[in-house]
């Protein structure tokens, strides 16, 4: 347990993933008010995926921590889509 | 012994365990969601449109503002800049309480409509829309007490700082509470899209 | 960390009181052996009731018709005891008591990672307790629902459903800070030397469960805030006037609750595989596949919950995937049992009491299990389906399993604990007495159960009566073995022959300390420098 040396994020690092999680919430919203039916949620989805993933690594320090953190969370993520695959796997088979 | 020894790490994991916890929490809401969207496409459509995207999209950008900032205040602390460490605390229980101003309004203005559960207006338009709403307020209610609790968490770090007992070589706590700011955050990046931008 | 002055080292942790009196050197004190003995008492209490409940409904299918209840009054009963069982005894019990007291030992530490938050854990599930508990004497009647709270009639009843429902939901918080608290303490507070290798088998088995705890738990206690939510508000969630599907509920309740049963077996697992190469005194056998296998069935174990819901109009593919699921999980279960008994082949096995609870563990668990494969399998699943065979594989399962599991662990340690020894000549009587009665009281169940006797009813058909009534005698012998082995604790605890250190002969760090332990459990924290189970 020696003592690690923390890591220090720059305010320019933080301010400029600001700036991209408030581009992408904007993106997701216009994407979204044209109609593309069908492929608007998904889409807004999948900026949501992007977005979670750049607070989780900067703004959550999830990059500069320990590898035990990162694998840890990957996991918890995937069994909650395979624990959702699964209970669709009723509804959707009806 | 506890004082003897600090583990930093040891808490940092604590933490995380506990924000998964928070996650499977709302997991099972998200499960509900699925099934039900599934169940009734065209009315959670409809049902969607009844929400008000600009508040939401402006909720979205104050939560994603104070996420930046009590992130800030971790780097400030660790630079020894105490009065700044406090300034983004502050700006961050700032920043939520004027994300739950928002709710409130918009959360008033379902109501006057008749709008909430149980209400006999919202049984009387069908399946999807009650569950839609159903949903809708359990979740950012849910959501919602999350940041409540978060604003009261971020007020002692606040104190914390204050009075010294966070500082620059021992600030764990701190960011112990911004973990979980992040993870609010991160719990409405996707109850955003999921309710406000479906229609 | 070697500060310690020489004299605090020979103060036992019983007489340590940190300068409290009275009932404040329990309820005040951090200390997580002291916080084991707390939830060992509180488990015992409730387990009084539990039991009572239990005997109630063996005397009232003693006879056809009514016999000592009605309906309505059965139905309660049996809900509370399920209650009781499930959320207040055995999801805690071995964790929250043999975990809490000998986990930070094992591992060569001197506490849990937090604590205070561990005493928390405990002040929470007393609330949730009491909750509970007083669901069965407040205003409009005890809850009639069954321990499962199935929607809509759990909305829908008059009956206290609340704090029942709310307590479950509390002491569900409980378990998730225990099991949080456990993971973070097998991470960060071992022993130098001992790597994940090297690591005892029980705290093995608690990392596994204190997974399901923090990953399963939740999702209940949503499902149980949003039944609330359906009480309270009339949202709709699981209301079909409403649009709102009870399967759902099923699936998200079964989420947790079938993780759950391996809450409750893995720590058991772990405990018999502490006893058994202690008195077969012989390293244990496969104690990779043993570590593999527990955290495949932590694994496996959390993705076959639908195999509760075959008749309730699942789709196909769902009830083929969960049959498939469940056979599977069978697999690092048996693995288990074969190292069990392997460990025991060609060792020099003395049958003292602990032994003897593990090796009736090995029995019923089998039969439990096998019980278990009959109800995966999908078509024979739909003729005993919510029959009294249910019944009886779930108490082979839980009160075989874990049961046995609990009383064997605490014969083990108990000269740890108290630092004094049982009568061993009463105690083996007693669990004779108890073992057989178990297996007449819960063996007549499965055959009830294939002749289509259902489960949750207060009267049946005459053609019932015979197994009926030996079920029902065996309660009471069962009954007789308990209280005989409480006794006998009991006395011992006050009375009993000072223990010595390692009075059964075992290898891991617990029988290298002083019985009872003194309050930090190590004058220095220990190295370890060989593989766990070491018979030289």
């Amino acid at each position: 347990m020696a003592e690690e040396k923390h890591h220090i994020t720059s305010y320019k690092t933080y301010l400029l993933v600001l700036v991209a999680l408030i581009i992408f919430t904007l993106l997701s919203v216009t994407i979204t008010q044209i109609e593309l039916s069908r492929w608007a949620t998904v889409a807004a989805l999948l900026i949501a995926g992007i977005k979670s993933t750049f607070v989780l690594l900067v703004f959550m320090h999830l990059k500069f921590d320990l590898r035990i953190f990162r694998v840890m969370v990957g996991l918890i993520i995937s069994l909650l889509v395979v624990v959702i695959f699964i209970t669709m796997l009723d509804f959707l088979f009806r | 012994m506890s004082n003897v020894h600090r583990d930093d790490i040891g808490s940092k994991l604590g933490m995380w365990l506990f924000i998964f916890t928070e996650i499977l929490l709302f997991g099972g809401l998200f499960i509900t969601y699925a099934v039900y969207r599934y169940l009734h496409p065209e009315a959670f459509h409809l049902a969607s449109q009844e929400l008000d995207v600009p508040i939401g999209t402006i909720n979205t950008i104050i939560l994603l503002i104070s996420s930046a900032t009590i992130a800030m205040s971790i780097t400030a602390i660790q630079q020894k800049k105490k009065k700044l460490t406090l300034w983004l605390i502050a700006s961050t229980i700032v920043l939520a309480a004027i994300f739950l101003i928002n709710k409130y309004f918009e959360w008033g203005a379902k109501f006057e409509h008749g709008i909430f559960p149980g209400s006999e207006y919202l049984d009387s338009l069908g399946y999807g829309d009650v569950l839609f709403f159903g949903l809708y307020f359990f979740m950012t209610g849910l959501h919602a007490f999350h940041i409540i609790i978060g604003m009261a968490v971020l007020g002692f770090m606040f104190y914390y700082v204050k009075i010294d007992r966070l500082t620059f070589d021992n600030f764990q706590l701190l960011e112990n509470g911004g973990l979980y700011w992040h993870l609010v955050d991160l719990i409405w990046i996707f109850l955003f899209p999921l309710f406000y931008l479906i229609a | 960390m070697s500060e310690n002055k020489q004299h605090d080292a020979q103060k036992s942790y019983l007489e340590e009181t940190g300068g409290r009196k009275g009932i404040f050197k329990w309820i005040l004190s951090t200390d997580h052996k002291r916080i084991g003995l707390l939830y060992l008492y509180s488990i015992m209490s409730w387990f009084f009731i539990g039991v009572t409940l239990g005997v109630l409904m063996k005397l009232e299918l003693i006879a056809p018709g009514i016999t000592i209840m009605g309906a309505q009054s059965y139905n309660a009963t049996f809900t509370v005891h399920g209650v009781i069982m499930i959320f207040l005894i055995v999801i805690p019990g071995l964790p929250a008591v043999f975990g809490n007291f000998m986990l930070p030992i094992q591992i060569g530490a001197k506490d849990v990672a937090f604590p205070k938050l561990n005493l928390l854990s405990w002040y929470i599930y007393i609330a949730g307790s009491i909750l509970v508990v007083s669901s069965l004497f407040a205003g409009g009647g005890p809850p009639d629902t069954g321990w499962t709270f199935y929607a809509p009639y759990s909305f829908k009843t008059g009956t206290n459903m609340l704090p029942a429902v709310l307590g479950a939901f509390v002491l569900g918080f409980s378990s998730i800070l225990t099991g949080l608290n456990f993971l973070v303490t097998i991470h960060r507070l071992r022993a130098p030397g001992m790597t994940w290798l090297k690591m005892p088998v029980f705290p093995w088995t608690l990392y596994g469960t204190a997974w399901i705890q923090l990953l399963a738990t939740p999702i209940v206690g949503i499902t149980l805030l949003m039944v609330i939510g359906e009480r309270i508000f009339n949202i709709g969630f699981f209301d079909p006037a409403k649009g709102g599907d009870p399967i759902l509920y099923q699936h998200l309740f079964w989420i947790y609750s079938h993780p759950a049963v391996y809450i409750m077996i893995l720590p058991a697992m772990g405990a018999i595989s502490e006893i058994i190469p202690t008195f077969a005194r012989k390293t244990i056998f496969g104690y990779r596949a043993i570590i593999v296998s527990t955290l495949a069935i932590a694994f496996v174990g959390y993705f076959v919950w639908g195999h509760h819901m075959f008749t309730s109009g699942m789709s196909g593919t769902a009830l083929f995937t969960f049959s498939i699921l469940t056979f599977i999980v069978a697999i690092p279960s048996a693995i288990k049992v074969f190292n069990w008994v392997s460990t025991m082949h060609q060792g020099s096995i003395s049958a003292d009491v602990p032994f003897l609870w593990a090796a009736s563990f090995i029995f019923v668990f089998m039969i439990g299990g096998l019980t278990g494969l009959i109800l995966g399998a999908l078509a024979v699943n739909v003729h005993v389906h919510d029959t009294a065979f249910v019944v009886g594989h779930f108490h082979f399962i839980v009160f075989g399993g874990t049961g046995f599991a609990f009383f064997g662990a605490l014969h083990y340690w108990f000269p740890k604990i108290y630092g004094r020894m049982y009568d061993r000549a009463w105690a083996k009587t007693g669990w004779i007495i108890f073992f057989i009665g178990f297996i007449t009281l819960y063996g007549p169940m499965f055959y009830l159960g294939i002749r289509g006797m259902p489960r949750r009813y207060f009267d049946y058909l005459p053609d019932y009566h015979g197994p009926n009534i030996i079920s029902s005698l065996g309660a009471l012998v069962m009954v007789t073995g308990f209280v005989i082995i409480v006794i006998n604790l009991f006395k011992s605890a006050r009375s009993g022959e000072k223990a010595e250190m390692n009075p059964w002969g075992g290898t891991n760090l617990e029988w290298r300390i002083p019985s009872p332990p003194p309050l930090e459990n190590f004058d220095e924290i220990p190295t370890i420098d060989k593989a766990t189970y070491k018979y030289d």
